[in-house]
């Protein structure tokens, strides 16, 4: 190896991808883009919308209740809700979400609650509907407050404390830091979004220095000169590293900056914890597991570095190319997507699979939980990976019948 | 000075199996002389110009290049040739100075060497007017110039041109083969591969004729129209590769 060699190709190469606008639009501009869309295209709208739901008040239908005046007239009185008497196709009509929910009264219930049996209430609502569920929901809280007063009067009457029917509360305190309560949410997706824009950063530039240039008649120029095959090779590698890379940095200042700029991300804990309490808030990430990211996503850029880069060096061409990297962005973006999943905890065996590891483990780290031990065993099995992915791409460019592959 | 000693190439291909690129090619190019190697596409000229210029490995024999083994020595072999073909393109996103230099780094010229360098070629070759344009913005002929440029930044002992001319225009073409003459009366070891007769009439002191990878026959332009009782060099040609065919 001659380092003097690699110098000048890397320094080519960074010179020539600079010029090249495809490569900045991929490297620098979407990955700057991304993130505050990201946040405010999508987390910023989810928040706004379950906001906006919780605001509205829902159109509900009452089936039946005619003889139970009291409990309707307190359902209108609560202002929760706006009361219509149900029509007859008040199904169709929560399912065209005209009407939220609707709820059914059964015959005599107002007497049998002043006996202390009233039969049961059915609440209608249309599943997976968000403003659908909130009126239920709402409908729900409205009629377990009947019940407590209802069975705290009946007690009254017989002369027995409230408590009875209740003898102990059941507290739930959250202990996550309020970071932790937004990395839950915004930990899922950023790593998502990181090891993606790692991949991509590093497919244009890949496929331009290997399968472009076969194409273009200049490796045969390059293979001319008296740099070696590794020389050339390990100076196209540090150009298609730099490319994702640079998707990295770019996407995390772009990140860093958009949570700053737009406040609530580095709020003070209390301020932060009381808004997620209200569930209304933007979430909040932990600073520090930025840089444990870039830390982290680094061998993973090589990794896919190296394996693009010896999928388009084999490629004839750089529609080949693309033909060849389609499959390995999905086999990328799955793994990526099981680390969102609710419920995947990360584990030794799990710190063994590529993309996954890393997903899992960046996810808590935004969430301010950092792991050391999986931390070494997934940095250390993804160097072994990208170190394993980087020789074959040598031996690859050794090849003959893969270099004049035409 | 050329010398290839029984060079062989064997590709392996899935449907044709085996096929000899190269087999048992030996010749000798003498320095201030140019080697016209003449055979019709496919002939295996590329793929022994490919094997002196150290871009494929020979499956046997070998070639001792400006002193240095093909086999044992790649690198240097690479540092004393100049390889200009059709097929070594020049990047379009640099400008012609950017493109020189770069050859010229990897040759090992050091800064001021390297600058003076490109001030005379720039001289020599007229580019001084396009030399910082971009080279995606060049007329052929220019592009021709950076191409030749490019080639002589380490003024190499030994130039190896592979069809140089093939697709350019008369003007272009006529710009190379002047060029090819000027590395010969500089004293440069030549070889030029070409399937135009009237090139390798005009230029050539030895022609090697070329056809299935093998060397078919070798000589001057008097001994190769001796051996066949013909002429015209295109009816040497094919008595030499047919020789069965009646002319």
């Amino acid at each position: 190896m001659n380092g003097h060699n690699i110098a000048t190709i890397y320094a080519k190469e960074l010179r020539d991808t600079v010029r090249d606008r495809r490569a900045m639009i991929s490297m620098i501009v979407i990955p700057t883009v991304v993130m505050p869309l990201l946040i405010f295209g999508f987390a910023k709208t989810a928040f706004v919308i379950v906001s906006k739901a919780k605001e509205e008040i829902p159109r509900i239908m009452v089936i039946g209740g005619s003889d139970s005046p009291g409990v309707m007239a307190e359902l209108e009185k609560s202002g929760k809700f706006k009361v219509e008497t149900a029509s007859k196709d008040w199904r169709s009509l929560i399912s065209d979400k005209r009407v939220r929910a609707a709820v059914e009264i059964p015959d005599g219930f107002e007497r049998a609650l002043g006996e202390g049996s009233a039969p049961a209430i059915t609440l209608y609502d249309y599943q997976g509907e968000l403003k659908s569920g909130l009126a239920a929901e709402r409908l729900d809280g409205f009629f377990s407050e009947l019940r407590r007063r209802t069975t705290a009067r009946l007690l009254a009457a017989k002369g027995l404390p409230a408590s009875i029917a209740r003898p102990f509360e059941v507290n739930q305190t959250n202990v996550a830091p309020p970071e932790k309560v937004g990395g839950n949410f915004l930990g899922g997706i950023i790593p998502y979004f990181i090891i993606f824009l790692c991949l991509t950063g590093a497919m244009y530039p890949a496929m331009d220095l290997t399968a472009g240039e076969k194409e273009r008649g200049t490796m045969e120029t390059l293979l001319c000169s008296p740099a070696s095959r590794t020389d050339i090779v390990i100076g196209k590698f540090l150009m298609v590293l730099t490319g994702s890379l640079s998707a990295v940095m770019f996407s995390l200042i772009s990140l860093g900056g958009t949570l700053v700029a737009f406040g609530s991300a580095f709020a003070p804990a209390g301020a932060a914890a009381k808004a997620a309490a209200r569930g209304a808030a933007m979430p909040t990430i932990d600073f520090l597991g930025i840089f444990g990211l870039l830390a982290m996503v680094a061998p993973v850029a090589v990794l896919f570095s190296a394996i693009l880069f010896s999928v388009s060096l084999f490629a004839r061409s750089s529609k080949e190319a693309q033909s060849y990297i389609m499959p390995l962005t999905f086999a990328v973006i799955i793994p990526c997507i099981m680390g969102m999943l609710p419920g995947i905890e990360l584990n030794y065996r799990l710190a063994l699979v590529p993309v996954l590891n890393i997903s899992l483990v960046c996810k808590e780290m935004l969430s301010g939980v950092w792991h050391w031990g999986y931390i070494a065993v997934i940095f250390g099995s993804t160097a072994l990976y990208a170190a394993a992915a980087l020789a074959v791409a040598v031996r690859l460019f050794r090849r003959e019948d893969v270099i004049f592959r035409t | 000075m050329i010398e290839a000693r029984s060079l062989t190439k064997v590709f392996s291909d899935r449907t044709k199996g085996e096929i000899r690129g190269a087999d048992s090619v030996s010749f000798r190019v003498q320095p201030g002389s140019i080697y016209g190697l003449l055979g019709a596409n496919g002939a295996g000229k590329t793929t022994t110009l490919r094997l002196l210029a150290t871009i494929l490995k020979p499956t046997s024999g070998t070639a001792i290049v400006a002193g240095f083994d093909v086999v044992r020595d790649p690198d240097r072999v690479r540092k004393n040739v100049g390889f200009l073909a059709t097929s070594t393109a020049l990047y379009a996103r640099l400008t012609a100075r950017e493109m020189i230099a770069y050859f010229g780094r990897l040759n090992g010229l050091a800064e001021p060497a390297l600058r003076a360098r490109i001030q005379t070629l720039a001289d020599e070759l007229e580019m001084h007017e396009f030399l910082d344009r971009r080279i995606d913005k060049l007329s052929t002929g220019m592009k021709q110039k950076t191409s030749i440029a490019r080639t002589l930044v380490h003024d190499p002992q030994v130039m190896i041109f592979d069809e140089p001319t093939l697709g350019l225009d008369v003007m272009a073409a006529r710009s190379i083969i002047r060029f090819v003459r000027e590395c010969r009366s500089r004293g440069k070891t030549v070889i030029y591969s070409t399937h135009v007769m009237g090139e390798a009439e005009k230029l050539c002191d030895v022609i090697g004729v070329i056809h299935g990878g093998a060397l078919r026959a070798e000589g001057t332009l008097a001994e190769l129209r001796a051996r066949t009782g013909e002429t015209d060099l295109e009816e040497c040609f094919v008595r030499i590769i047919q020789p069965e065919v009646p002319g």
